[in-house]
């Protein structure tokens, strides 16, 4: 229902001068806050090449968990509309300039008999 | 009239969900005061909130957030007309919640409910009937009324509902109703649904199948399955799903269910003008609900966004706004609040 929102624009961004060292913001497709411990995860697709789960941290109001870590965290939550943080991190270096990111944010909806979430895909230029 | 003369006569009250201004809210061009300050420019008098949606740091609220959520309420000139509540029951990776969770969710949920000063609360659809009775005396002590939504494709003969109803009765209907969702009420198929699949490329042809099949009050529970033997793809096929979602019954079935019903949810999808929904026939069900005595909230919740929103710019305002307009006329209110200033 968020789909086209859940990349946020301009977003892209280097924490280091290599460029291997990445984040970009990521909202969530739906029209309430969830618990982390509901949020399978964020999947990042870079260029055409998927991130592994396990080079990417998840990041809300402050707050760092590897992202295959979500599952077992029942003490917090990503807000509506908030964005998170998604850090990762690439073997080669990102190049600057634009790059096509795809996230698909994967959600335990317990009304609903099928998987939850949704997937965007933006161009975002990175300085 | 004020809304304590309403009361005190015994007439449908207006309200809006703060689910109406979704699309706003989440872009953060909406605060959650100005929500409420929109509910009160139209002369409606009830906030209906989905804590989970507005109030950040769910489930812990502080006193803080309650202190200024009642100084907007007093403010503004509103009532906190229902909370709405969810149960995750699948909120434990690999496991099922245990009844006793359950219920204990239900709990924390009146307490929150009591706080925010809501008389009643909408209890989402996948509650099974036996939390909502063993979650009943804790709602009656607390003054609350645990509220069924009836939200389509369920209805008022099916056999969840049939089984919540068994459960209803046999508490007495004190603590425990319905909050009847008017989406069960869809007349027409949305057009900003169809139009929606179009430009998402749906083969037109199967397009007009699912709606005339629809218009015409059709059988579609093969739906998918056609879709599927005349070549449809995932568009045309999540457009079916779509229609066997929506359901039409005669509004006039809610009435021997009044006494249960405490809250309505006011589903739109469009508002072509100030006076009619594209979908849902409203000039038949306001009626209906005066017929039967109704004295809760009318309740908009607008649902158009998510389905013009990829060309449109949305204006939740202005629908609301419409709706109340709507409303209004067929409440036969005098004092106009809802006209554009």
């Amino acid at each position: 229902m968020f789909d086209k929102y859940i990349v946020v624009e301009d977003s892209l961004r280097a924490s280091d001068p290599e460029h291997r060292n990445l984040a970009v913001d990521v909202r969530m497709p739906y029209y309430r806050g969830l618990g982390l411990s509901m949020v399978e995860g964020v999947d990042l697709v870079v260029d055409g090449t998927p991130v592994p789960p396990t080079a990417t941290t998840f990041t809300v109001h402050g707050r760092t968990y590897d992202m295959t870590d979500l599952p077992g965290v029942l003490d917090d939550r990503w807000e509506m509309g908030e964005p998170a943080e998604i850090g990762f991190t690439l073997d080669r270096p990102l190049t600057s300039g634009p790059h096509e990111v795809t996230a698909s944010v994967r959600l335990r909806i317990s009304y609903m008999p099928v998987p939850g979430g949704g997937r965007d895909t933006k161009t975002l230029v990175l300085a | 009239m004020s809304s304590a003369q309403s009361e005190v006569l015994g007439a449908i009250r207006r309200g809006v969900s703060l689910y109406s201004y979704q699309e706003e809210f989440f872009l953060r061009t909406m605060s959650l005061e100005d929500c409420i300050a929109h509910v009160s420019s139209i002369g409606a008098t009830g906030v209906e909130v989905i804590p989970e949606q507005s109030l950040v740091g769910y489930p812990d609220i502080t006193d803080a957030q309650v202190e200024q959520w009642h100084g907007w309420m007093s403010r503004y000139g509103t009532t906190t007309s229902a909370t709405d509540l969810f149960l995750d029951t699948k909120r434990v990776a690999g496991r099922w919640l245990t009844h006793d969770e359950q219920v204990a969710s239900f709990r924390a949920d009146i307490d929150l409910a009591v706080r925010l000063g809501a008389p009643v609360i909408r209890a989402i659809i996948n509650t099974p009937p036996e939390v909502m009775r063993d979650a009943a005396p804790y709602a009656r002590d607390a003054g609350v009324r645990l509220l069924l939504e009836v939200h389509a494709p369920f209805h008022y003969e099916h056999p969840w509902i049939l089984e919540h109803l068994e459960v209803m009765h046999a508490e007495g209907g004190v603590a425990l109703g319905l909050m009847p969702d008017m989406g069960t009420f869809v007349e027409r198929f949305p057009r900003v649904v169809s139009d929606r699949a179009i430009r998402d490329g749906a083969r037109k042809d199967l397009v007009d199948y699912i709606v005339k099949l629809y218009d015409d009050h059709g059988d579609t529970h093969a739906l998918m399955d056609i879709v599927h033997y005349r070549g449809g793809g995932p568009v045309e096929m999540g457009l079916a799903r779509q229609a066997t979602h929506f359901i039409y019954r005669d509004p006039e079935e809610l009435l021997p269910h009044m006494p249960l019903i405490g809250h309505i949810q006011a589903k739109f999808y469009e508002m072509v003008d100030d006076s009619s929904e594209y979908s849902i026939p409203y000039d038949r069900i306001v009626p209906v609900l005066e017929k039967g005595g109704f004295n809760g909230f009318l309740s908009s919740e607008y649902e158009g966004n998510r389905h013009i929103q990829d060309a449109f710019p949305v204006d939740s305002r202005e629908q609301v706004r419409r709706q109340h307009a709507m409303f209004s006329a067929l409440l036969g209110e005098t004092d106009d609040h809802t006209r554009t200033a």
